[in-house]
């Protein structure tokens, strides 16, 4: 049985199907209640499963992380929504130096299935604060789990694997996407949900990303095809840990790798991940790894946007370049 | 006015020893009364034996066994009297220091040892049931006391709490100090608490410095009146008697294990050590200060009282060699620590298998078989 959703649906009806199958499961964040989160991602789940499963909190982000390790070590899975990207700096100590690390001072005795749903990145013309790519804080962190789904059917299943998880996990909803519609097999999880995906075969360059970024690439796969290149696109969807298996058969294929991000480049994921790549295919390699990321600048005014994140055409430029070795 | 002769402040036990209630702890005499000889004792011997665990652990750290010990001196009232005021089944918070409040739980004093020595980042379990349900050790002030309130609100979701029966609610008691309350964490903590009726009790031991900034850079009112803004109910005690701590703690606890919701309790106490090994007390504060506190010793006061209800020199004896033994075999056992292997720095980062930790273990073995086998 499958559904046509969009992303925001999609994770509201996986929500829904891990509060209805585990009792220990329960949603808290600001304004998540009656009025179902600022993007109606929770919308109806209060209604259905109750204030005590679905916790309209006080507006404390570093309280709602804090006692969703409390909750935990009580044996709760806690799911929370950070309300966007920039907010979930109050609580970074409560992530980084606490819910990353409880399991290992507990050498395994305690563990922390604690899920943080962040609506994060751009193309959505918000204010400051509303608009941030924080992958990289968390994905250097030890002890979190970083994923980031770019469709429904991801969002749909990996919210609830993530839930799963005995580890904490920090999911990045890409927010630009929440309106995106796909088909949502609601019978058979399609990928582990540390796996990478393949979504688009090519023969001459590899391009990567996560998130609101694979819609672009596969943008950019689309002209680049219509100009005589092929290229093979990757969904990373695991960002910590990331699943090379996928990127590095490509890239012994293509000779090529472009990766694109929304967040600044300086010391990023891409920039991990283009060192890896070359460490690990350096002879398969026809050009270096190429990133096209945002600038390293504060995220700018929403009217400069457009010029900050990568688009199709950007990242054409760097498939030229790496063509061009 | 100093902060003793707060009207408020809840003491039983004069400085000297003498039975002399303020007007304040008139309600909690009942309780006190309640306390049975051996009970009292009890208190006794907890104080003593710490505090010989923890000069013994102030000189291991001296002689090089220990990266850093936390003293725990002159404060033992306060946590012997709070500890002993928790049941079995209720959950308890520490920060650092509190070394009686892990001990009188069950927690084997060696396993703050090892946590100071290096060899862990925690030490014991919390859910094995000898702990007590007595949390590890956080280091990153007021963190906990968020911890705990959430624990507090599983409580709360579970019906633990407030079922009409004592034998069976269950609460939390989470420590922290006069420096941690300036934390946001704390705040936080307490505004969850307040909205989710939480049973938890936040025992604050103002022990008037954090490292060197007295307690005034830290707030112009007296702490425990903060609690009040929350809707907390909240109390200030003499940390360093060990009964009006002992009473004031199990009558908080009590009602917030009935279902009462949260309340606060402020214990007055001075740390008459360093803030630990570290630091040097003598550069922030008069010997006048130290004079003054050190006769308020929790120790010296309840010996007081306890020779004058006719204890015998015998038990006082057999208090100090209690002590003395403990802090006996501590020494013996922290010599014979051994080492840990290096496949435990990847062992418990994550509960599941992760990519990156693999490799980099794998590679690590690697690489030692690698100079194993040069070396050859």
């Amino acid at each position: 049985m499958s559904e046509n959703l969009p992303i925001s649906r999609a994770l509201n009806a996986g929500l829904r199907r891990a509060l209805e199958t585990n009792d220990r499961v329960l949603l808290m964040g600001e304004d998540i209640g009656p009025l179902g989160g600022v993007f109606r991602v929770t919308e109806g789940l209060q209604k259905d499963f109750g204030p005590r499963r679905v916790i309209d909190s006080p507006l404390a982000e570093s309280g709602i992380v804090g006692t969703a390790i409390g909750l935990a070590m009580g044996g709760f899975r806690p799911v929370l929504e950070i309300q966007f990207d920039g907010f979930v700096f109050p609580a970074f100590d409560q992530i980084t130096s606490q819910l990353a690390k409880i399991t290992n001072r507990h050498e395994g005795a305690v563990r922390m299935p604690v899920v943080i749903r962040i609506p994060y990145g751009g193309h959505i013309g918000a204010v400051e604060h509303h608009q941030e790519s924080p992958e990289a804080y968390f994905t250097h962190t030890a002890g979190l789990r970083v994923v980031s789904p770019s469709n429904a059917n991801d969002a749909y299943w990996m919210i609830q694997q993530a839930i799963d998880s005995p580890d904490p996990v920090v999911f990045l909803e890409p927010k630009a996407k929440y309106w995106q519609k796909g088909e949502v097999d609601l019978e058979a999880p399609a990928l582990p949900l540390h796996a990478s995906r393949v979504i688009r075969r090519g023969t001459d360059v590899t391009l990567v990303g996560h998130g609101a970024m694979v819609t672009t690439l596969l943008q950019a796969a689309a002209l680049a095809e219509s100009e005589g290149t092929s290229c093979e696109v990757i969904d990373l969807r695991s960002l910590s840990p990331v699943d090379y298996g996928p990127l590095l058969d490509s890239v012994r294929r293509t000779g090529r790798m472009v990766y694109a991000q929304e967040a600044p480049g300086f010391t990023s994921l891409g920039s991990e991940i283009a060192a890896t790549v070359m460490e690990k295919a350096f002879f398969a390699l026809e050009a270096p790894v190429l990133r096209v990321s945002g600038f390293d600048v504060p995220f700018p005014p929403a009217k400069l946007e457009g010029t900050y994140l990568p688009d199709a055409d950007r990242i054409l430029e760097a498939v030229d370049r790496s063509l061009a070795y | 006015m100093t902060p003793l002769d707060d009207p408020a402040l809840v003491r039983v036990l004069a400085a000297d020893g003498t039975l002399a209630p303020t007007p304040a702890a008139e309600r909690y005499l009942p309780l006190i009364d309640a306390l049975t000889d051996a009970e009292l004792e009890t208190f006794y011997r907890d104080m003593v034996s710490i505090r010989a665990f923890d000069v013994q652990a102030t000189n291991l750290q001296r002689q090089g066994q220990l990266a850093l010990w936390p003293p725990s001196f002159g404060q033992e009232a306060a946590q012997v009297g709070s500890a002993r005021a928790a049941r079995a089944q209720d959950h308890i918070f520490p920060s650092y220091r509190e070394h009686v409040v892990t001990r009188i739980r069950g927690v084997d004093p060696l396993d703050i040892i090892r946590l100071m020595r290096g060899l862990t980042h925690g030490g014991w379990d919390p859910t094995d049931p000898k702990n007590g349900n007595t949390h590890i050790y956080t280091l990153v002030l007021g963190a906990q006391t968020l911890h705990a309130t959430g624990l507090g609100m599983g409580l709360v979701f579970d019906g633990k709490c407030g079922t009409g029966d004592p034998e069976r609610d269950e609460a939390v008691i989470v420590y922290y100090g006069d420096g941690a309350s300036s934390q946001g964490d704390v705040h936080e903590a307490m505004v969850f608490a307040a909205s989710f009726q939480t049973p938890e009790v936040f025992f604050l031991q103002n022990n008037q410095w954090a490292i060197s900034v007295p307690v005034a850079t830290q707030s112009r009112s007296p702490l425990y009146k903060r609690g009040e803004g929350y809707g907390i109910p909240s109390t200030q005690v003499d940390g360093n008697d060990v009964l009006a701590s002992y009473a004031v703690s199990k009558l908080a606890l009590d009602e917030a294990r009935a279902g009462g919701g949260p309340r606060a309790i402020e214990a007055m106490t001075y740390r008459m050590g360093a803030h630990t090994t570290s630091d040097d007390p003598t550069k922030y504060r008069t010997s006048d200060e130290e004079k003054a506190w050190a006769g308020r010793d929790p120790i010296a006061r309840m010996r007081a009282f306890l020779e004058a209800r006719g204890a015998s020199r015998q038990f006082f004896d057999d208090a100090d060699a209690e002590g003395a033994a403990l802090a006996d075999d501590v020494r013996v056992r922290t010599n014979e620590l051994g080492s840990i292997p290096r496949a435990h720095m990847f062992e418990s980062v994550y509960s599941e298998a992760h990519a990156l930790i693999q490799e980099e273990q794998r590679w690590l073995d690697d690489y030692e078989a690698s100079m194993e086998g040069g070396a050859e």
